[in-house]
């Protein structure tokens, strides 16, 4: 899933403090499984922020739904006939769904209230952790599905560096070597003769450095 | 409420929002949790409240947490009046003074 991290309240009520009439725009999705930006989350944002603004004596209308997702036109249209109540929305969708709010609400302003962080897995309840980078070229196969893209601070291809330490990473004692994991689990699962193939220089073009990407499926367009 | 593992933060800030002066959270001793970890975690939820509560100008103190077992009725009572004192010290909820205010 997409990991997001809840942004500091201060920050929002900054980026906020012009506007009268605020809609706080949760998601069903990915947010809330990390708890950064689902129904719960956009209640004590919504709370918080009507506190705040009565506080300092401003006459403020704080509002609060939460869209089944904010990355479909379909979810979105759901708002179509209420925002223009709003002269501004915080949207606690991954930077995806404040993307395309602002997309479908052009002239709305449309501001973050959560730092996207990356793509991961839910370690324990309050700790995830990266897993994958969309490079657009899955290498798993050949990694024992460890991915040394996401997960090895310098990318190697050919692991490890210098650096690998009692199976932890230069960088971090705390951290796993990627490539540690990725020889551990080659062993178990007795293909450590696919480590000592050489991995082939990697086509980035279908990572970010060939620029925005785009799927196009012609099998499911319409 | 059965636990006060069923606490959450916007509990507690919908009852400043509404007007509370203070909100005490009681529940029972920790490490005797009947559901294992119900009272740790209304702890942890108290303090996200405190921060908050900090960060809109309402006080982080006017929430605490405190923790007895059922037969302690006296503690009850030591924990009822410690909060009302220092309640009674912070004021009321600046949130209801500035709705009288506004009204
Ligand atoms: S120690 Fe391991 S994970 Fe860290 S940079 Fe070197 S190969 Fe990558």
């Amino acid at each position: 899933m997409i990991v997001a991290d809840k942004k500091p309240i201060e920050e929002i009520i900054e980026c906020l403090k012009d506007h009268k009439n605020i809609l706080v725009l949760g998601c069903n999705e990915c947010v809330t499984v990390c708890e950064a930006g689902g129904k719960k989350e956009v209640g004590v944002l919504a709370s918080a922020l009507r506190m705040n603004a009565r506080k300092e004596g401003k006459e403020v209308k704080i509002d609060e739904l939460t869209l089944e997702r904010q990355c479909d036109r379909e979810y979105l249209d759901e708002i179509r006939d209420s925002i223009d109540q709003y002269d501004a929305v915080v949207s606690l969708a991954c930077g995806v769904g404040v993307q395309f709010t602002a997309e479908q609400y052009h002239d709305k302003p449309i501001y973050p209230g959560v730092n996207t962080t990356f793509l991961g897995a839910t370690e324990e309840r309050g700790v995830w952790t990266e897993r994958c980078q969309a490079c657009g070229q899955c290498i798993l196969a050949t990694t024992g599905g460890i991915c040394p893209v996401a997960r090895c601070a310098k990318r190697l291809f050919n692991g490890p560096c210098g650096g690998s330490t009692t199976g932890k990473c230069e960088i971090n004692a705390e951290v796993d070597c990627a490539w540690q994991l990725i020889v551990d689990r080659l062993k178990a699962l007795e293909r450590l003769d696919d480590y000592e193939k050489l991995c082939p220089l990697k086509d980035w073009s279908t990572d970010r450095a060939g620029g925005p990407r785009k799927v196009v499926r012609e099998d499911v367009k319409q | 409420m059965p636990c006060t593992g069923k606490v959450d933060v916007i509990h507690i800030m919908r009852s400043f929002e509404k007007g509370a002066d203070g909100v005490a959270v009681v529940g029972c001793l920790e490490g005797e949790c009947h559901f294992n970890a119900g009272n740790l975690m209304a702890r942890r939820r108290v303090e996200q409240a405190q921060k908050i509560l900090d960060t809109v100008g309402v006080g982080g103190q006017r929430a605490q947490m405190y923790n007895l077992s059922s037969s302690e009725g006296p503690r009850f009572a030591q924990y009822a009046t410690e909060m009302t004192e220092k309640i009674k010290e912070l004021g009321p909820n600046p949130i209801r003074v500035a709705k009288n205010k506004a009204a």
